[in-house]
């Protein structure tokens, strides 16, 4: 597993509060986790504070599972 | 002795250890808003639109306050108005917006410009420094944000379409910002005089003083201080349940 994957995931169970087994890359933040949609704007703040990557809104809209986000950091991060 | 004497009972609406950015705060009811938080313990970032007023302002308080000149007509000066408070402050408690300008005139008579002006300083720049005080308020899983609004809001008055729409504007905007942040320990709500005391009243006719008055049950004009209290008990720890919500202070002459 990459290293944003573990980080990405770790952000996840903070912000979420979810178990750590539950938070697979397949997962949906809104299906599979309870977020609702100000979790996922908090969500987006932690992974842009934590990478320091920015995350415009129309990417974020994208971002619906971590595989996702794992996706778009591993891409734009330096 | 019994046991509750032994307690002593804290002292409520205390702000020590907290921050707040207040617009406006050279002006009438604005320092008073700003004397009141201080007197309470908040640290505050005081802005407003005249460097030179605000400066000295800033030095009559005392105590450990910066000030932070902006146009509020000025989107991007606005949206860098927060970051800046925290940069100076650390982290951001409150916010109060309080600044706001008229611009009245009969509606059939009312320009554009006169419109905009006052929507975009009294409604506009409250609703960007709210939307960037959300971000430090809701890491903190704590934030007040009031806004003074005032009883045209709520009441209409001739001549001030523009004032009286943007003031309205605040109190629903407040409703839709509290149901968003109410699961993150963030309040928003409203203060709204109703006639106080400041240097525009002061130079009116004998006559048209009384003939205020008269709608007023408690018989006077409210002073800046009247508000202050207000926005400070908004602002404290003890008004945590109190959100989506108008304070009117009026002295009763509109019960709303």
């Amino acid at each position: 597993m990459s290293d944003t994957a573990d980080r990405v995931k770790k952000i996840v169970v903070e912000n979420l509060g979810v178990e750590a087994e539950k938070v697979t890359e397949d997962a949906s933040f809104i299906d599979d986790l309870g977020a609702d949609s100000l979790d996922i704007v908090e969500l987006v703040m932690a992974f842009e504070e934590e990478f320091g990557v920015e995350i415009p809104d129309d990417a974020a809209e994208k971002i619906t599972t971590v595989k996702d986000a794992i996706t778009y950091i591993d891409e734009h991060k330096d | 002795m019994r046991p509750h004497e032994q307690i002593e009972r804290r002292k409520m609406f205390d702000l020590t250890g907290m921050t707040a950015l207040v617009t406006g705060a050279s002006g009438g009811i604005g320092s008073a808003i700003a004397q009141a938080l201080a007197a309470q313990g908040a640290r505050l970032a005081v802005s407003g639109s005249n460097a030179a007023k605000l400066d000295a302002f800033r030095a009559g308080l005392g105590g450990d306050h910066v000030a932070l000149p902006c146009d509020l007509s000025d989107g991007a000066a606005v949206d860098a108005l927060v970051p800046q408070a925290v940069e100076a402050l650390g982290r951001l408690d409150i916010l109060v917006n309080n600044a706001g300008v008229t611009r009245d005139n009969l509606a059939m008579r009312m320009k554009d410009e006169e419109w905009d002006q006052v929507i975009r300083v009294n409604l506009e720049a409250a609703f960007r420094l709210a939307r960037a005080a959300a971000r430090p308020m809701m890491k903190q899983r704590f934030g007040r944000i009031v806004s003074i609004t005032s009883v045209v809001g709520a009441t209409g008055n001739p001549g001030q379409a523009n004032y009286a729409a943007s003031k309205a504007g605040l109190v629903g905007m407040s409703k839709a910002l509290a149901q968003e942040l109410a699961s993150r320990g963030i309040t928003v709500n409203c203060v709204a005089p109703g006639f106080i005391r400041s240097a525009m009243t002061e130079v009116l006719p004998e006559a048209q003083k009384s003939a205020l008055t008269a709608r007023i049950p408690a018989g006077d004009l409210g002073s800046g201080e009247d508000i202050g209290a207000a926005v400070v008990y908004l602002a404290s720890r003890e008004a945590g349940y109190v959100t989506g919500q108008t304070l009117h202070v009026n002295g009763g002459m509109a019960m709303l």
